[in-house]
């Protein structure tokens, strides 16, 4: 294979670090406002033809959506090996967690709905709050971990090893900081949740969605701002030193890095980069007012713009570090030193070329499909088909 | 055996992985037969039909969803808990499992959801379509993740980086063509079609017992008994392919599975049964069948398959000339770009053998300080224990001639005696309903036991895949799966009891409303299709 020395390992390397973000903004959109739905459920549905409207709103997408995570984890292992196997292990419980959530969520959509117990629903409705909300946070305390750095260090055989006693890898995640990042992450799903069933429901599931929905969209906003100045003041940034290649060997070894007072230095070498965390407070504040004013498409649109502004932000401002070490800076892993090599990034590119518009092809095709609101009597003419 | 993070590390994936596997080979032939139901119903318009694809569907969705929700397990204990096997062939092994994700799962779980909800949104070819987009996203999903399995059965297109640490892919096309990948890809989706050929003939010999839902029982039982055959048939000879190519590619789970310990002149012959010793390195009381295994392994009667104690051998030499790479590698390593061009070519040499100096970790820290009883012992570390491989190979083996059997029979009798089945016949189909589970599991559990003690087989040890956990986090997680995973179980087991019992219930009226008319109709005509017509005997 010669092909793949058309595009240099570097140039592939920037696009990788671009479709990770691709990834992980698709899967917050998609599943984000599943969980938002989820999280929503027992507070927007009183009765149970109430939260059946709110749970078949999502009903025919999330497996679909869900995809995104899974995706995620499979081309963060074929894109970026040493990341996959640093962060899975490290966030070991809390991991679990997660895949937790993700196993009962599925669950609880399909078999809620098969028997008619009150407490068998009720028993779901609260599995699927949990399965929503829990992982929300998490991805967000997550966040807030990486952006402080993570206590780990390679040894010369490239195995890793984490500082602490196995508890403190999930109680030492929820540092104030952190817990802030997490609550901006959920109260910025559950105003996507929001925004989705602004959308597909109407009549009481609508309104109160709109009420709490609004609320989470400013608490995401203020939470932002409030972790924004936060990085400013009081979380130590990185950066790499002395001379590095960008197109050598994947071994974080072979670089230096240091704690810098900030990452927000970032906004002074490329200040295009303000643009993200601007659509990501706009968006929120638009969100809002959409919410309030109950308009339906646009609303979700401008809570689609908040997350992507949200998101992208992290990336841009801590690039080129993806991971940082907090206890060994050196085994930092940044987009120069944990990616796969140029051979399978290139062939994973082309794969990606071809598959990705065929599946946001396919899934517009299906929302379109889906396209109209979910009523209460839908759901009950259909009480054996739908969940 | 000493009980440290390695087991447990393995106890938590083999249980997951099989538990896994509980729902997979459920979802990769029901959703065939289900696309097939309703393309006969999109062909001919009967009612019946649709109810037929309906109520398949049914216990199809119910199983699907667990398959789905155990799958994102697999997907990330990789990284969880076997972080130095993530960095060490995640070049290779991530692209297979990253490219089911954009080829095959999106479209799926994409289409499953209108599957369920489409039924008034889109045309009948539509709905159709969508159908048969499941059933092809779940197989393709099948064949990726079994490129990628079979790239730790027999580890083509790759190499050693000593840069990065790591195996590096240098030949895509030759991971996507493996052979083992290949053969073990249809053996895979085959043995999910016998199994779901199984459970719906089961199911349906059931309703005719009780004499209930006949005409939907009747008509499931022709179809899931033809696609059963074939299958049946394609389950066994891919299964032999498997052994072909286990022949070039691992000889020691073969030389295992069959217990032969010494090399036996060609053409070997096969032990039917007998009692393997690993201590004594002897098999007592075996009984053979001569020439069978020679023409198995290697398709002639001439070559030889070597046995466990000249592959033991083999082995040491391994050994012996991975700790040559391994010494070259520890100056390449401190050198890096400044390494001695001699020193290089002797690591490429022997860098092949590299993972073999791995096999001494579990002795001593540096490998080059290993001592000859060391060594001795890592190469017979490379022997997986032969008497549950011997044992799980032969079960398997056996159902497997059941199920063509099986499959033959109620293939003739749908097909030559008008669709009637005696009762003992209807009872052993339902009593049969496990057995294609129990052969699934067993095949995968001859396949990864069998790799033992690599997880990639002569590149990675599997002491040394492991994440740096402590026992406590793995112990926790082990808990948390079992508990979860065995109230799941319950939970689907009530479910798909529940619905089995209750049976169609969907289109109720219509579909009866037809099967009368049907009826009529073939009773007017002269030489009346029996195959059309309802059994209507009295319930007892």
């Amino acid at each position: 294979m010669i092909l793949h020395e058309l595009l240099s390992y570097e140039t592939l390397r920037v696009i990788w670090w671009g479709l990770l973000g691709v990834l992980l903004i698709g899967f917050a959109l998609t599943d984000g406002f599943d969980m938002g739905v989820g999280a929503l459920i027992p507070f927007v549905g009183k009765t149970d033809i109430e939260r059946r409207v709110a749970i078949n709103t999502v009903g025919p997408v999330w497996e679909g959506n869900q995809v995104w995570f899974i995706l995620g984890g499979g081309a963060i292992f074929a894109a970026w090996p040493p990341l996959y196997a640093v962060s899975f292990s490290g966030f070991y419980l809390a991991m679990f967690v997660i895949l937790a959530a993700f196993i009962v969520r599925p669950v609880a959509f399909k078999y809620r709905s098969k028997r008619d117990d009150p407490r068998w629903r009720t028993a779901w409705d609260w599995a699927l709050f949990a399965s929503g909300a829990i992982p929300a946070l998490l991805f967000g305390v997550a966040v807030g971990n990486v952006i402080q750095g993570v206590p780990f260090h390679f040894t010369d055989d490239l195995h890793t090893i984490y500082e602490g006693a196995w508890y403190m890898k999930f109680i030492g995640l929820l540092d104030p900081f952190s817990i802030l990042a997490g609550v901006v992450s959920l109260a910025m799903l559950v105003m996507h949740g929001g925004a989705w069933l602004t959308l597909k429901a109407e009549g009481v599931v609508q309104t109160r969605a709109r009420a709490i929905g609004s609320v989470a969209a400013l608490v995401a906003v203020g939470a932002y701002a409030l972790a924004g100045v936060w990085m400013a003041f009081g979380i130590e940034g990185y950066r790499i030193v002395g001379d590095y290649v960008t197109g050598g060997p994947s071994n974080p070894l072979h670089f230096e890095v240091e704690k810098t007072a900030t990452w927000l230095t970032a906004y002074a070498d490329r200040p295009w980069i303000v643009l993200a965390p601007v659509m990501g407070i706009v968006g929120g504040l638009l969100t809002f007012l959409g919410l309030r004013a109950g308009r339906e498409v646009s609303t979700l649109l401008f809570s689609k713009m908040a997350i992507l502004g949200v998101i992208s932000s992290v990336g841009l401002t801590m690039f080129p570090f993806i991971m940082p070490s907090s206890s060994d800076p050196r085994s930092s892993l940044t987009v120069w030193n944990s990616s796969s090599s140029h051979l399978t990034l290139f062939i994973m590119l082309v794969v990606t070329a071809i598959f990705m518009p065929l599946i946001l092809m396919y899934t517009a095709w299906v929302y379109k499909v889906l396209w109209g609101k979910v009523t209460e009597a839908d759901v009950s003419e259909n009480s054996h088909s739908v969940y | 055996m000493e009980f440290g993070i390695v087991e447990l590390s393995r106890l938590q994936f083999a249980m997951t992985a099989m538990y896994h596997f509980l729902f997979v080979p459920l979802t990769l032939g029901l959703s065939i037969i289900v696309a097939i139901m309703e393309t006969v119903y999109v062909m001919t318009n009967r009612p019946i039909w649709r109810q037929m694809t309906k109520f398949w569907g049914m216990l199809f969705g119910i199983n699907f969803v667990l398959g789905v929700a155990t799958g994102i397990t697999m997907e990330f204990q990789f990284g969880m808990n076997w972080s130095y096997y993530s960095h060490y062939v995640g070049d290779i092994f991530g692209a297979p499992l990253a490219i089911e994700g954009l080829m095959a799962f999106f479209l799926e779980a994409t289409f499953v959801g209108l599957f369920f909800f489409g039924w008034d949104k889109l045309s009948k070819v539509a709905h159709l379509g969508v159908a048969w987009l499941v059933a092809i996203g779940s197989n393709f999903s099948a064949l990726w993740i079994l490129i990628a399995n079979g790239w730790m059965q027999n580890p083509v297109g790759a190499e050693f980086n000593p840069q990065t640490m790591r195996m590096e892919m240098t030949d895509f096309f030759a991971v996507l063509f493996n052979e083992v990948a290949q053969a073990k890809f249809v053996h895979t989706v085959s043995a999910g079609y016998v199994t779901a050929s199984v459970f719906v003939i089961g199911v349906s010999a059931w309703y005719l017992l009780k004499h209930r839902h006949v005409e939907l029982a009747r008509r499931s039982i022709t179809v899931a008994a033809a696609f059963g055959l074939a299958s049946a048939f394609s389950v066994v000879l891919l299964g032999d392919e498997s052994g072909y190519s286990a022949t070039h590619s691992q000889k020691m789970k073969l030389a295992a599975i069959e217990a032969m310990w010494e090399t036996h002149e060609a053409p070997a012959p096969f032990n039917l049964i007998g009692f393997p010793d690993q201590e004594a390195r002897e098999t007592h009381f075996a009984i053979e069948i001569p020439w069978a295994m020679g023409l198995i392994g290697t398709r002639s009667l001439t070559t030889e398959i070597p046995g466990i104690n000249d592959l033991v051998a083999q082995a040491e030499d391994r050994i012996r000339s991975g700790m040559i790479a391994y010494d070259a590698l520890m100056h390449i390593r401190e050198m890096r770009d400044a390494a001695d061009p001699v020193i290089m070519a002797t690591f490429e040499e022997h860098s092949a053998d590299l993972g073999f100096a791995f096999l001494l970790k579990k002795y001593v820290d540096d490998p080059r300080q290993a001592t000859e009883d060391q060594i001795v012992a890592a190469s017979n570390d490379t022997v997986p224990t032969v008497w549950p491989l011997f044992w799980a190979f032969r079960i398997m083996v056996a159902l497997g001639f059941g199920f063509i059997a099986t499959m033959a029979y109620f293939f003739w009798r749908s097909s030559f005696r008008g669709m009637n089945y005696p009762r003992p016949a209807l009872w052993l189909a339902v009593v049969m309903i496990p057995a294609p589970w129990i052969a699934a599991e067993m095949g995968w559990f001859v396949a990864e036991f069998g790799r033992q003690p690599w997880t990639v087989d002569g590149v990675l040890p599997t002491a040394m895949s492991v994440s740096a956990l402590s026992m406590t986090e793995v112990a926790l997680t082990l808990a948390g799966f079992i508990l979860f995973y065995t109230v799941l179980f319950i939970i689907e087991m009530g479910l798909m009891v529940k619905y089995i019992r209750k049976g169609p219930f969907q289109d109720v009226a219509e579909t009866d409303a037809w099967v009368v008319r049907h009826t009529d109709r073939l009773a007017g005509r002269k030489n009346a299709d029996a195959i059309a017509q309802p059994d209507l005997q009295p319930a007892e």
